[in-house]
């Protein structure tokens, strides 16, 4: 709470923004290997602060006891066969205990079979295109309009005042709750990356290769997300937008769409 | 000892019947290794203050939301052009300034073993680095492709396409060169009684460094070699049209990458493990060992290349092999920093300049060394990848990790090369501004990161503010201080005379001979067991 308040009050003296939020940890997310993979982060997060704490404190009554101004006069040894196997061995076990969950959520991220659906992603200098394989949709999905305005440089817009500024997109990849979807990624130039850090899921797209993850949403929402893999000069303006749907209302929508493609097949 | 009957009257060479040449002479055709040495230390320095101020071009773009200074095209050559000047314009050559300056001294040998080569590869670099700044004026603008020039993205790079690889091809001839005359001169110039285990740890470490780059050197020269074919002559290395595979450039570029890496980290460990035993007045501890720990480094950076490219899209048993041979770096790298606690545990420790700097360097290296851990696990690494958890994570190696340890090593021997105590408080100044400071601008990138920002990217979502800002004041703050860095090398020779020893726990030949150290050094073998003494 302290450090809550701290960084608050910071804020304010800074005079930032509202919408600031001081974000320190990754999202849990809203999938099982989401919060598998945040566990795994936390773990090793705090095996890594036990460790600090232990070799920092060890240091800092070091640095306090023995200095010169102590009087502190200089021990002769310079070698410990023992100590050095135990710190040799210990970290051993403790990358162990770190490796076994490691791997099995690895095994499970890239079990990509038996999907309930499959939407084809390309990547554009500087947008995607989505193809659901099995519904007979497709659309881009660029960076949206009040964004665009908003992104020249000294444009005069204030872009707090933007919502989802860079992070909104004209048409969302949609995809129902609960249904394990499969990804397959590639590029149509340079090399892209994927990635909504809700779902845990960044994959590059690579021209010439077809890459595949998945992901299975348990719930309802929006979740935003960019490229991640530098691809030039607009690399910062295309985000990922993906909105998560009960069954039936993806049905509708995927009704609606397939409607207004006819529309304009038979317009032109 | 020879040394210390040579010349009495070092700070002025001039009336020396050795003595260097007059004028631009003494540099242009140099082949003494304190001139080379000092000609790197001087260029990595130079470099060092471009490739800043390119970062705060960065950071200042980056410090509110919105685009305020910078296109996001010119934003992306800053970046690249940043990284590249950092890691083989400042911190490389910065590592061979010391090595030229101090190796011959740390092993009793006279000069470098190939001095007329070590001219050359030191007059190599400003062209290299020329030809790499004009970039900046061509049609096209700089590269702006990342310092690790993914295909096909930097193959839509303007006019400065070709400049870009032969400067590359430049560095890595000026390192190879670099390289090999640091192995000849360590493995035949050695002080008589000076065995391989008895090698001062920069030494050692320095070692190791040399075989990593002629190792990995020509894999960069190949893979940007392909490139330019790529580009110019019709081939398809990478190119996904023509049969090709984005994806073996990564390939190649990270088994040069990541032993890179270590090539930037070895020697700083070596300066460490010079400077903690002195203000510890206490032997390093387990010498052997650590030179075991420096040597499994260096082989282990050759077999873990791919966890830079968890995302890319690998089998799941070649994952499962990258994630295990990365983790099992934490363990020789925990080795040397549990024997740099166990060196100062029940010494008689003092804190000057170069002391704090180096403790800076452990605990700071060790954060450093904790995310590296922690991007070590696949399944989180795809959360981590290309945002600013990595970045937080390589300038905490690579700032108070490579660059602390430089700074360390310069404030160390810098009375060996003046012959001058340096102005301490302005050095204490120094350090502190640059350590608050050097947290202020990286700590909170690990927060951006997890937060969701990728790196690389002009502008960012509002929720990003607060800690960019944090991040650019720190910048800011640590850029200028390192003006005061440049305020104590004009007053360097302003000091009280230095002793021979300079440090009371001072140890080793380096610390036999006057300073200033004389133009000519060692011109007969000394006995290393010597120079040992302050010890045994």
């Amino acid at each position: 709470m302290i450090r809550k308040s701290f960084w608050g009050l910071l804020g304010l003296v800074m005079a930032t923004t509202a919408n600031a939020e001081w974000a320190l940890n990754m999202p849990k997310g809203v999938t099982d290997l989401s919060a598998e993979t945040y566990d795994l982060h936390m773990m090793v997060f705090w095996w890594c602060v036990a460790i600090g704490i232990i070799v920092f404190g060890v240091m800092i009554i070091s640095l306090f006891k023995h200095r010169k101004s102590q009087g502190a006069k200089p021990a002769t040894f310079s070698h410990s066969t023992a100590a050095e196997v135990i710190w040799t061995a210990i970290p051993v076990v403790i990358l162990l205990i770190m490796a076994v969950p490691a791997a099995e959520t690895m095994i499970k991220l890239e079990d990509t079979r038996d999907p309930d659906l499959s939407v084809v992603i390309t990547g554009y200098q500087w947008k995607w295109h989505y193809r659901y394989q099995d519904q007979g949709v497709e659309f881009y999905s660029s960076l949206a309009r009040p964004s665009v305005d908003a992104r020249r440089k000294q444009s005069g817009v204030d872009v707090n005042a933007v919502d989802n500024y860079l992070l909104d997109v004209d048409n969302a990849l949609v995809v129902p709750r609960g249904a394990k979807v499969r990804l397959l990624l590639t590029s149509n130039d340079v090399i892209h990356s994927w990635w909504v850090p809700e779902l845990a899921i960044k994959k590059d797209a690579i021209p010439g290769i077809v890459n595949e993850t998945w992901f299975k949403a348990n719930e309802v929402g929006t979740y935003r997300g960019q490229c991640a893999e530098l691809c030039g000069k607009d690399h910062g303006y295309m985000p990922v937008v993906v909105e998560v749907v009960e069954p039936d209302a993806f049905q509708a929508w995927v009704n609606t769409r397939k409607d207004d493609g006819a529309k304009l097949a038979s317009a032109q | 000892m020879t040394a210390t009957t040579v010349d009495t009257h070092a700070a002025d060479h001039d009336d020396h019947d050795h003595g260097p040449t007059k004028g631009i002479g003494r540099w242009l055709f140099s082949t003494n290794h304190k001139d080379i040495g000092t000609m790197y230390l001087v260029f990595s320095l130079l470099m060092f203050f471009i490739g800043g101020s390119m970062a705060m071009v960065i950071r200042s773009e980056l410090a509110i939301p919105g685009l305020q200074f910078v296109h996001p095209e010119f934003f992306n050559s800053m970046t690249t052009m940043h990284a590249l000047i950092m890691v083989f314009g400042a911190v490389m050559p910065a590592f061979v300034g010391l090595a030229n300056w101090m190796i011959p001294l740390m092993i009793g040998a006279p000069d470098m073993a190939l001095p007329r080569m070590n001219n050359w590869s030191f007059w190599i670099l400003p062209i290299a680095f020329g030809i790499l700044l004009s970039t900046l004026f061509m049609p096209g603008g700089a590269p702006a492709g990342g310092w690790t020039m993914y295909p096909p993205l930097i193959l839509q790079t303007g006019d400065a396409f070709p400049f870009l690889i032969f400067s590359v091809h430049l560095m890595g001839l000026s390192s190879i060169m670099g390289a090999i005359n640091v192995i000849v001169t360590i493995i035949n110039m050695r002080a008589p009684d000076m065995t391989l285990l008895k090698m001062p740890m920069f030494v050692w470490t320095w070692l190791i460094t040399a075989y990593l780059l002629i190792a990995v050197m020509p894999v960069l020269a190949g893979a940007v070699t392909m490139l330019l074919t790529d580009q110019f002559f019709g081939t398809s290395f990478f190119l996904a049209a023509g049969g090709g595979d984005p994806v073996m450039f990564q390939h190649i570029f990270w088994f040069f990458g990541h032993p890179e890496v270590y090539i930037m980290i070895l020697p700083a460990f070596g300066v460490v493990s010079e400077i903690i035993p002195t203000f510890a007045r206490k032997k390093l501890f387990g010498h052997d060992s650590m030179v075991y720990a420096a040597s499994c480094i260096a082989f282990l950076s050759f077999i873990v290349w791919a966890h830079h490219m968890f995302t890319v899209g690998m089998p799941l048993t070649g994952q499962l092999f990258f994630m295990f041979a990365t983790m099992l770096i934490a363990v020789p790298t925990g080795v040397k920093i549990f024997n740099w606690v166990a060196t100062m545990w029940r010494g008689s420790m003092t804190f000057e300049t170069p002391m704090l700097f180096s403790l800076a360097f452990v605990f700071l290296f060790t954060i450093g060394g904790f995310s590296g851990l922690m991007l070590a696990i696949q399944p989180a690494d795809v959360q981590y990848h290309d945002t600013y958890f990595v970045v937080a994570h390589f300038h905490y190696v690579l700032v108070p990790g490579s660059v602390f340890a430089i700074m360390a090593g310069a404030y160390y021997w810098l009375p060996k090369w003046t012959g001058h105590m340096y102005n301490e408080t302005l050095g204490k100044l120094h350090f502190w501004m640059s350590t608050i400071f050097v947290n202020l601008t990286f700590f909170p990138q690990h927060f951006l990161g997890l937060a969701g920002m990728p790196r690389r990217i002009p502008d960012y979502s509002v929720q990003f503010a607060d800690f960019n800002l944090v991040s650019s004041v720190g910048a800011i703050g640590f850029g200028l201080s390192q003006l005061i860095f440049v305020a104590v090398l004009l007053t360097a020779k302003k000091g009280a005379k230095a002793t021979d020893r300079v440090w009371e726990g001072s140890h080793g030949l380096e610390w036999t001979v006057p300073s200033p150290a004389p133009w000519h050094t060692f011109t007969t073998p000394p006995k290393a067991r010597i120079a040992n003494e302050s010890f045994e």
